[in-house]
């Protein structure tokens, strides 16, 4: 268990760091926390991924000197998978920035309880 | 006849372009657009599942040039063309049913806005449905959150803004768990394409290897996908989302996008994992748990809910409830139930929105239930329906209800272990269901004469009052005819394995 903890130190940091991510995203009351709670828990799955698609001692998948061996590569998909990812998780931090900059423009604070407070207190 | 299986592909991309298309029209034009869209979706569908139900087995779709372990594809199943047929339909009608209040809450400019939005959310709705591959479904939730996102910013206040940034929490939290699922699968298995998962999962289990690492992964799926549907502890996003939104998105949303990731559960179960090895995992216990609290909190809140938009989307949490109970039973009789509870609980949820803004609007727009006393009598049309949407929430023979109900009863009877929990807290929610639907149908039926508003007549409401009859025939329709929509579901179920 620990020696297999410290072969797979990559991926026990990704998990770390996907941990530390939800946490900040489910529990931090500042909207902008939350994002960069947000973009941590991504990333951790890319350094999850792009740990688990990297074999040791071997190069990125571009042919650059006629080498066409498989083996000479590392596998591509991971890395695909994380390009994808991104997009995705770009596009989705620009949706929750531009919430949180109307939030803030009607209610000039960022804390998310205080704004359904406040809301409460209008009676929409 | 094989061009047929040309159409989901097709019907997945023409979404796309639609969506591409209305974001450079006008109103009106994005509108009509739309209605084409989703009439020509209603077809092509109809005859994907017709071709499919005559042809009797799955098929695949390979999409590009790659053969299977590589490349991407499409599975045309019996229970895919039927859930994309019904999404369609509900869709046009929830559409058609709200769209003079969607002229009156959203600003002018803005209108086509929200049929892009709707285009976009119909395209991943129907590659949800389709796909055969875990990365595409992912980027394809990720697509139906963003879109359902707008949707309920669409109308701007305070409390719509608020509640999307809460559901962007809470559904970025169930992506972001989905997602690392999905990694560990295709980290234990080497594949991305469901058919081929499974294969290698099946030989994992066999030899009994990697069993946390396949668990962990399992529960990370099923959490994540349950928190994007609003089972029962993670709800705190739904009442305002549904709530405050214009009437079409709270039809949409609570019918459509949260009954996506469902149907994207079950594939999981059926076509990723094997029905076998999630029923043996404890995990369908803890869904099964989470159902039955769902059921009974869910109605509870609703019945302290003062505000009738809000108390018919608390009833969404106690019916999504019944949903997850279905699946936590862990027999294929469970399953078929919730499925169709799937389809019964989407006709009646978005008839119940739907009539319940014809009631609010002939009382002054006032939601709270003290201001809706004889609502019903001044507008005709959204009382009947209400009160039918009520029936068939409650389970009164003859409605979509009733049938979901009594399968959840039978299916229950088959499971030993879960029999007597699920059957007392099936009994204590229809009967809390009772109490909070009959107390709204009695009050709008309290007649209350010298009230200021004026009656709506028939002439103002030709589109809503269609809309409206459409989604009664719908429920009765699958309340009186059910078995053959049984006899389907459990033929696509036999499909997916």
């Amino acid at each position: 268990m620990g020696a297999n903890l410290f072969t797979n130190y990559g991926e026990a940091v990704a998990m770390i760091l996907f941990g530390i991510g939800f946490g900040n995203l489910l529990l931090q009351n500042n909207l902008i926390k939350k994002i960069i709670g947000l973009n941590i828990m991504d990333t951790a799955i890319y350094l999850f991924l792009a740990e688990k698609g990297y074999i040791s001692g071997r190069v990125a998948p571009i042919v650059t000197d006629g080498v066409q061996s498989m083996d000479a590569y590392i596998n591509p998909i991971p890395s695909g998978l994380v390009l994808t990812g991104i997009v995705v998780s770009v596009s989705v931090s620009a949706l929750m920035l531009s919430i949180t900059i109307r939030l803030y423009q009607r209610y000039q604070t960022l804390d998310l309880d205080e704004i359904s407070f406040r809301l409460k207190k209008e009676g929409l | 006849m094989d061009f047929v299986q040309n159409f989901p592909a097709v019907s997945i991309l023409l979404c796309l372009f639609a969506g591409i298309i209305s974001s450079g029209l006008k109103k009106n034009a994005a509108r009509w657009v739309n209605r084409i869209l989703l009439v020509t979706e209603l077809v092509l569908n109809g005859c994907t599942l017709a071709w499919v139900a005559a042809r009797g087995e799955s098929c695949v779709y390979v999409m590009g040039k790659f053969p299977a372990p590589w490349g991407n594809e499409i599975r045309i199943g019996v229970l895919e063309a039927l859930m994309a047929l019904f999404f369609c339909v509900i869709m046009l009608l929830s559409l058609e049913g709200g769209v003079k209040k969607l002229a009156d809450e959203v600003e002018e400019g803005k209108t086509f806005l929200y049929y892009v939005l709707c285009n976009l959310l119909l395209s991943s709705l129907l590659a949800l449905v389709y796909t055969n591959d875990l990365f595409t479904a992912y980027v394809f939730v990720e697509i139906n959150t963003i879109s359902a996102c707008g949707l309920i910013m669409i109308r701007q206040n305070g409390r719509t803004i608020e509640a999307a940034a809460r559901y962007m929490i809470m559904s970025l939290l169930g992506s972001g768990l989905l997602l690392m699922g999905i990694c560990m699968l295709y980290d234990l298995t080497g594949h991305l394409l469901m058919s081929n998962i499974k294969a290698q999962v099946e030989v994992i289990s066999g030899i009994k290897q990697y069993r946390i690492p396949l668990l962990v992964a399992i529960a990370l799926m099923s959490v994540g996908l349950s928190i994007k549907s609003a089972l029962f502890p993670f709800h705190a996003w739904l009442p305002d989302a549904y709530g405050y939104s214009t009437v079409s998105s709270a039809a949409i949303l609570s019918s459509l996008v949260s009954k996506g990731y469902i149907f994207l559960l079950f594939k999981i179960i059926y076509r990723v994992i094997g029905f076998d090895i999630f029923a043996s995992s404890r995990i369908i216990d803890i869904l099964f748990l989470f159902g039955l609290m769902g059921m009974i909190f869910g109605s509870l809140s609703a019945i302290r809910e003062n505000d009738i938009r809000r108390m018919i989307a608390f009833s969404s949490v106690a019916q999504i409830g019944y949903i997850y109970m279905g699946i936590g039973m862990g027999t294929q009789a469970g399953m078929t139930a919730a499925v169709f509870h799937i389809l019964s609980h989407a006709a009646t949820k978005s008839l119940l929105f739907i009539a319940a803004i014809g009631l609010t609007d002939v009382s002054d727009g006032s939601r709270q239930f003290i201001r809706l006393t004889g609502a019903a009598y001044r507008n005709k049309w959204a009382g009947a329906a209400f009160t039918m949407g009520s029936l068939s929430m409650v389970g009164v023979p003859l409605f979509a209800g009733f049938i979901s109900k009594l399968m959840f009863a039978q299916a229950a009877v088959q499971n030993q272990v879960k029999m007597l929990p699920a059957l007392i807290v099936l009994g204590i929610s229809t009967i809390l269901n009772a109490i909070y639907f009959m107390k709204t149908v009695i009050r709008i039926y309290t007649p209350y004469e010298d009230y200021p508003y004026e009656r709506v007549t028939f002439r103002n409401i030709k589109l809503y009052a269609a809309a409206l009859v459409c989604f009664i025939v719908l429920n009765v329709f699958l309340g009186v005819s059910s078995q053959p929509i049984v006899d389907l579901i459990d033929q696509g179920l036999a499909m997916f394995s």
